[in-house]
């Protein structure tokens, strides 16, 4: 944390306020993607929903609560470089293993 | 020895150790849970069949622990927010309920795992039930770990605040941001278990 | 109310050696969080790893050369369960060989190369007091000692120690005895100590670099570690999550890597199935491949400076270094399942893992070249540290070169899994990196210690090594090329076709316990030039790197005053300058 000005008192205020906002946004998520489940839908369907209300939740913790929407270059530098790696570890056994590139699959 | 950059940031990066630190550990959490997630992938396009999520785990349940759960990431960053307005009596409100939460979860845990064992069902059951085990449980860990932490700065860690509130006050910053991830795990894992 | 009170600027550091309270000897020597002393401790605990590695495979070696005969003397000690009559069996061979790579690797090399010169001069080489997280680096290095101590008691317990090979693929090893499960434990152990090594020397890295010293001015072995750090970081997870997986299906009787309708010694196994053994390979080799990477990198920069401070030039194509073993360490991460070509994969994923391969040699070459260059129209010294460091340079090419046919899957074909392989990455390893870590201890022992190590020890050290490296590896290629498997507890004394090239299963182990016979001058020398060596000054080797600021050994704290660097790294002869080399430390 950087030095504290003298209205850092407003700032937090002004970010207890959006706290608040996004805890209810993922109740109110949390409860549509349970929601949802009930509905008779195809599976792919379903993953894509799911993986969308999930990515939507988690984008909000991430970028709120743990403030990465204003954070430093150097932490998204790191991120960017994790989620590079992240898509590689889990696209490249999937696609593999997907049917014809694997003969014994 | 007084380490630079342990209390204030450097001016280049604006960043303090512990929160490098804490995003790198992060990083490295990512890979961890990735790797299991893609291998629940493999696992499940390779099977001939798959059973749904709410077929075998009780949705109701793992939905009241995941509210739970996000809770105490509210609570946790409500207790950073109060060291940052000076309140410590309330920070301590909020990180105790932050534990209180973690406590709950673990609970929940409990009786959905005995649930299962009692109805025979482990995890060399069937691979649907290797990953659930695997996957919640070591999310599990990770609660635990994160409990005993939040915990230590709740009691004895609170000692600092005296001596340098600042330090303090980044190290729940940083606690909140594992804490966070936890409940960001449990977000994915929540669906893509219990609701597929 | 208590407000937080408004920050104050950093006072400037200086060592604290007056008010230093007396720490006890355990404070201070085992359980210290200064990071020199870890890493003499990572430094001493790796190589006896090392050594110990070496002797399990002098071990196996008597096998390979003599198969089937008694080894004299010796043989007894190993009970009647391991070596009856002195003999070996088949089953101890590969309990020796599944643990000489697991302790060459994750207990010898690693720690020495990051854990022990990573600690040691990452701090001084930046001018900082010590790591960003003195006690997290206490703990990593008891992390690893405890994983060191779990893999050594895996030889006793019932059934032996982990003996799938260091890559413990399944379904062998989820049906392997009790010794597995421990070769997983200590593995978490290894890998935690990793991950939090990790994260210090990255943070420290770049918060705790001197004024002055820009990226671009990082010695080149700062950057080495900095990036063995994030691979290390990175592709290590995904092993845990794979050891916690199979420690699953060992103890939990789950199946993630056993396929359906799997029959043990006659008997189905009574498992729910449905698991895929290539699972595990993913996974392993995304780990293991960045993991050669954290075996060379580091060894690059040493050698990198001890080719600058011994040509008195600055190195040939700093820059692209730098640009080279950042994309290296990238590339790192998308090349792996090289080591699958065998495993029936398609055209599409063979094509794609060949073109990642072959593109990733081209940064170990410009790399290499660079350091080649860097000797044109130097003044050479031909010290210790700088033979192995030239040593170093062919071997790692030989290493390098050898590996290209086994990245094309049509030449991998028959090579997979022979003593091809096992040539190409020991001469990247062993007359590879463990050269360029002698190279390291015979350069810094001055900053540790005040002393030197003797020069003409350090010389019969040198040329033995490198005659009985080669004497060790080269015929490998020759066997490998015949078509002799590796892993083959008689050498492929029992095949027809290996019959003409066994007799270089008898060089190979003769290269073998003659290095071992050649080691004893340095590990003489090591020790008694800590008490006898000759006394010298802060900067004997004359270099221009910060940690050459420091006093010989530094105190804790390192500097008297804090360093500020003025310059690249390796300014010497700057033509006009009163001496040969211009410290990066010197106004």
């Amino acid at each position: 944390m950087a030095a504290m000005t003298s209205d850092h008192a407003a700032d937090i205020d002004r970010h207890v306020r959006v706290y608040i906002t996004v805890f209810v946004a993922l109740m109110v998520l949390t409860i549509i993607t349970v929601a949802v489940s009930y509905l008779d839908l195809s599976v792919p369907v379903a993953v894509t929903l799911a993986l969308l209300v999930a990515t939507i939740k988690g984008s909000l913790v991430a970028c709120y609560f743990m403030h990465l929407i204003s954070e430093k270059k150097l932490i998204y530098a790191v991120l960017v470089l994790t989620v590079v790696f992240f898509v590689a570890l889990l696209a490249l056994p999937a696609v593999t293993h997907s049917s014809g590139y694997w003969i014994d699959e | 020895m007084d380490i630079p950059y342990t209390v204030e940031v450097r001016r280049d990066t604006g960043l303090t150790n512990g929160k490098i630190g804490i995003w790198l550990f992060l990083a490295s959490e990512v890979m961890l849970f990735g790797a299991l997630f893609a291998s629940y992938i493999l696992i499940r396009v390779g099977a001939p069949s798959w059973p749904r999520g709410d077929t075998i785990l009780n949705v109701p349940l793992a939905t009241f622990n995941t509210i739970v759960l996000i809770t105490s990431s509210v609570t946790m960053v409500m207790a950073w927010a109060s060291l940052m307005r000076g309140r410590f009596g309330t920070f301590r409100i909020y990180m105790g309920a932050t534990v209180l939460l973690g406590f709950v979860f673990l609970v929940v845990k409990y009786f959905e795992y005995s649930h299962k064992f009692h109805d025979g069902l482990f995890p060399g059951t069937s691979n649907f039930l290797a990953i659930y085990f695997t996957l919640t449980g070591l999310h599990m860990l990770h609660v635990v770990g994160g409990m005993a932490v939040n915990a230590w700065l709740w009691g004895p860690g609170a000692k600092l605040w005296k001596k340098n509130p600042v330090w303090f006050t980044n190290r729940v910053e940083n606690s909140g941001l594992f804490w966070h991830f936890v409940d960001l795990v449990w977000i994915f894992l929540f669906p893509i278990l219990y609701l597929l | 109310m208590n407000e937080p009170a408004a920050v104050v600027a950093p006072k400037p550091h200086v060592a604290h050696e007056a008010h230093h309270e007396e720490l006890g000897f355990w404070r201070q020597y085992v359980f210290s969080t200064d990071h020199k002393v870890i890493g003499i401790q990572y430094g001493i605990t790796g190589l006896l790893f090392l050594f110990f590695g070496f002797s399990l495979m002098m071990l196996m070696r008597w096998q390979l050369a003599y198969p089937g005969s008694a080894l004299p003397l010796l043989g007894a000690l190993f009970g009647e369960t391991r070596m009856p009559g002195g003999t070996m069996l088949p089953d101890f061979y590969n309990e020796l060989g599944a643990m000489h790579g697991t302790i060459m690797v994750f207990l010898g090399v690693v720690p020495l190369a990051v854990g022990g010169f990573g600690n040691f001069v990452l701090p001084l080489q930046i001018g900082a007091q010590d790591m960003a997280f003195p006690r997290l680096n206490m703990a990593s290095y008891w992390f690893f000692f405890l994983g060191g101590v779990t893999m050594l008691g895996s030889f006793f317990v019932p059934g032996g120690a982990a003996q799938s090979g260091w890559t413990s693929y399944s379904p062998l090893a989820n049906i392997a005895g009790t010794g597995q499960t421990w070769w997983l434990v200590g593995m978490i152990f290894l890998i935690t100590s990793s991950l939090l090594g990790a994260v210090n020397f990255i943070t420290t890295t770049i918060q705790l670099r001197a004024p002055g010293l820009t990226f671009m001015r990082f010695p080149f072995f700062v950057w080495a570690q900095f990036v063995t750090s994030f691979l290390l970081l990175l592709a290590f997870p995904p092993l845990e999550a794979a050891g916690i997986m199979q420690l699953m299906d060992r103890v939990a009787g789950t199946s993630f890597f056993l396929p359906s309708g799997l029959v043990v010694s006659g008997q189905a196994l009574e498992v729910a199935g449905g698991g895929n053994p290539l699972l595990w390979q993913h996974l392993f080799w995304f780990l293991a491949h960045p993991e050669v990477y954290v075996l060379i990198l580091p060894a690059l920069g040493i050698v990198a400076e001890i080719i600058a401070n011994n040509t008195r030039k600055p190195l040939w194509g700093y820059r692209s270094m730098v640009y080279a073993v950042v994309f290296l360490g990238f590339m790192s991460f998308i090349v792996w399942a090289h080591h699958m070509f065998m495993t029936g994969m398609g055209t599409t994923m063979a094509a794609f893992f060949q073109t990642t391969t072959m593109i990733i040699s081209i940064p170990s070459v410009v790399i290499l070249t660079a350091l080649i260059i860097s000797l044109w129209g130097g003044s050479i010294r031909f010290n210790t540290p700088m033979l192995f460091a030239l040593g170093f340079l062919p071997m790692f090419g030989i290493g390098g070169l050898t590996g290209l046919p086994l990245g094309f899957n049509i030449s991998d074909i028959p090579l997979h899994d022979t003593y091809y392989v096992i040539g190409h990455f020991h001469y990247v390893v062993a007359p590879g990196t463990i050269f360029a870590l002698f190279a390291g201890i015979y350069y810094w022992f001055p900053k540790a210690t005040g002393r030197t190590m003797n020069e003409t020890l350090g010389k019969i050290h040198f040329a033995g090594s490198f005659v009985c490296m080669n004497v060790i590896f080269m015929p490998m290629f020759l066997l490998g090329l015949a078509g002799v498997s590796r892993r083959l507890f008689d050498g492929g004394a029992s095949y027809d076709f290996a019959q003409p090239v066994l007799q270089l299963n008898v060089v190979s182990s003769w290269g073998a316990w003659i290095l071992a016979i050649v080691q004893i001058p340095f590990i003489f020398n090591f020790f008694w030039s800590i008490w006898r060596g000759e006394k010298v000054g802060d900067n004997p080797w004359e270099a221009t790197t910060i940690e050459w600021a420091a006093p010989s050994p530094p105190p804790h704290g390192n500097f008297s005053a804090a360093p500020e660097a003025y310059r690249g790294p390796y300014e010497y002869s700057v033509p006009g300058a009163a001496k040969d080399f211009s410290p990066q430390y010197e106004a």
